[in-house]
This record gives structure tokens, C-alpha cells and sequence, in this order.
């Protein structure tokens, strides 16, 4: 699957977009969080408050029990400060 | 119902997009427009210019989903939401929201409405540009409130009269 980072969560992590093809046991949103963290040390500084950061997949809001099994893109980022 | 969602990096002419929702119309009552700023400070702090990042093919979409819920709740007869990204110098424009309707009532809230949910849902961020840096700009609580004053049950809808 894709994973995009937006704002501050792409520049801690240090790139824009991945493809990545988590373990088995990774089933939800907040379980590819945690799987993330440990990638490295941008990876754990974005993700240092993981209740501050936001998702989406495939384009639509989701929350951090979200199953993420069958999703193409996955979104992370800041809260939204548009308008 | 005429729907207008546009993401760009040029500037806009806020009279002309309003004035190009209720032309050859004779059936709307009124229009709302809602034209958001740049302002030259961020918490009391100077700023040169702020830059708009967003995920284009999500704003868009959430954007257009809101502005169907918008339409549930109120008869509205139009509807323009102009929103840019990129760099943008204090004065210039960031969003524009106009809605249309036969009577004001429903012109206003649909304005207010998709206004709060612009700046807590749709997927854009603000970068400004201080002396000391470039800052990301924090979400703020009371934009939070704003929009969740709209997750009450929706008013019933009423034929527009």
C-alpha cells in the first residue's frame, strides 16, 4: 500500500510518499502507527504524540481503530488548518 | 443546484465569482459571500507570507462531500467554494465561499457551515514565514468548537418558499 505524510509529519519522516507492505499483524491504524514509530528515528519524532496525528484511506477521514486491510493510499498528518 | 469547487495557486476576483453564481437567474434572493485573508501576524508576530500545503484529490473530495451535506440541510441554489495552496503574501485572498438561496437565512448558515468544516476537516496546512523561521501553524480549539456546534441533528429541511 501507499503512504503519504503531509506537513510537519512529512518533514520529520523526511519524505512525501512510500510504498510499504506491513507484517500480518498489523491490522489497524494505530497498530501501522506503532509499526512505523519503529522505523526509525523521523519515523518515531512524527509519530511522538500519535493522538495528534490524523488519517485518512483512501481520501476519507478515519479513526485509529480503523482496519486498514484492503486500503490503497494511507494519509498522515497534522490537524487541518486550511480556510 | 449550480456547484463550483476549485483548488488553484492563482488569486481570484471575489465579485466576479459571485456575480457568476446568479447570472440569468431571477429565482435567488441572496447570496452570501465569505472571503478569507492573509493577515500580516500570527499570534501577535510579524509574518512575510504563509504557504498552503494540501492533499489535492482528498480536498477536493471532502470539500464536495460537505457541500452535499450543506445541501441536505439548507435549499440552496448555489454554491462556489474557491480554496488556494501555494505561497500567499499578506492582503491576497486564501478561500472564498458563496452560497445562494431564495431568502438569506438559509445563505447564511450553508456559508457558516462549510466555512467551519473548511478549516477543521477539508486537508490543508498553514506554514507562515516569521523573522525566527518558518512555522507551522497549530489548529486552534475554538475552530473545533465552530465546527462541532454544526453535529447537533440538522434542522429540518423547508421548502425553499
Amino acid at each position: 500500500m501507499k503512504l503519504l505524510y503531509f506537513a510537519w509529519v512529512r518533514e520529520r519522516i523526511g519524505k512525501a510518499e512510500e510504498e510499504i507492505d506491513p507484517p500480518a499483524g498489523v491490522a489497524t491504524v494505530g497498530e501501522l502507527v506503532a509499526w512505523l514509530t519503529k522505523r526509525g528515528e523521523g519515523y518515531a519524532y512524527a509519530f511522538e504524540n500519535p493522538q495528534v496525528i490524523r488519517t485518512a484511506i483512501d481520501r476519507n477521514h478515519v479513526r485509529a481503530d480503523t482496519r486498514i486491510d484492503g486500503a490503497h493510499e494511507i494519509a498522515f498528518f497534522p490537524p487541518m488548518t486550511g480556510g | 443546484m449550480t456547484t463550483t469547487i476549485r483548488l488553484q495557486r492563482e488569486a481570484f476576483d471575489v465579485a466576479a465569482e459571485a456575480a457568476l453564481l446568479t447570472r440569468g437567474r431571477t429565482d435567488i434572493g441572496a447570496v452570501v459571500t465569505f472571503t478569507g485573508l492573509c493577515r500580516a501576524d500570527e499570534n501577535g508576530e510579524p509574518i512575510a507570507a504563509l504557504t498552503l500545503e494540501h492533499y489535492p484529490d482528498m480536498a477536493e473530495a471532502e470539500i464536495a462531500r460537505h457541500v452535499e451535506e450543506a445541501r441536505a440541510r439548507w435549499p440552496l441554489m448555489g454554491v462556489t467554494v474557491i480554496h488556494r495552496y501555494g505561497r500567499i503574501a499578506p492582503g491576497e485572498v486564501i478561500v472564498l465561499v458563496v452560497t445562494a438561496s431564495s431568502h438569506r437565512e438559509a445563505a447564511f448558515a450553508a456559508a457558516s457551515f462549510l466555512m467551519d468544516y473548511l478549516k477543521t476537516r477539508a486537508p490543508f496546512w498553514k506554514q507562515v514565514e516569521k523573522v525566527s523561521g518558518k512555522i507551522w501553524v497549530d489548529a486552534k480549539a475554538a475552530d473545533d468548537a465552530a465546527a462541532d456546534r454544526w453535529s447537533a441533528p440538522p434542522p429540518r429541511r423547508e421548502a425553499a418558499k
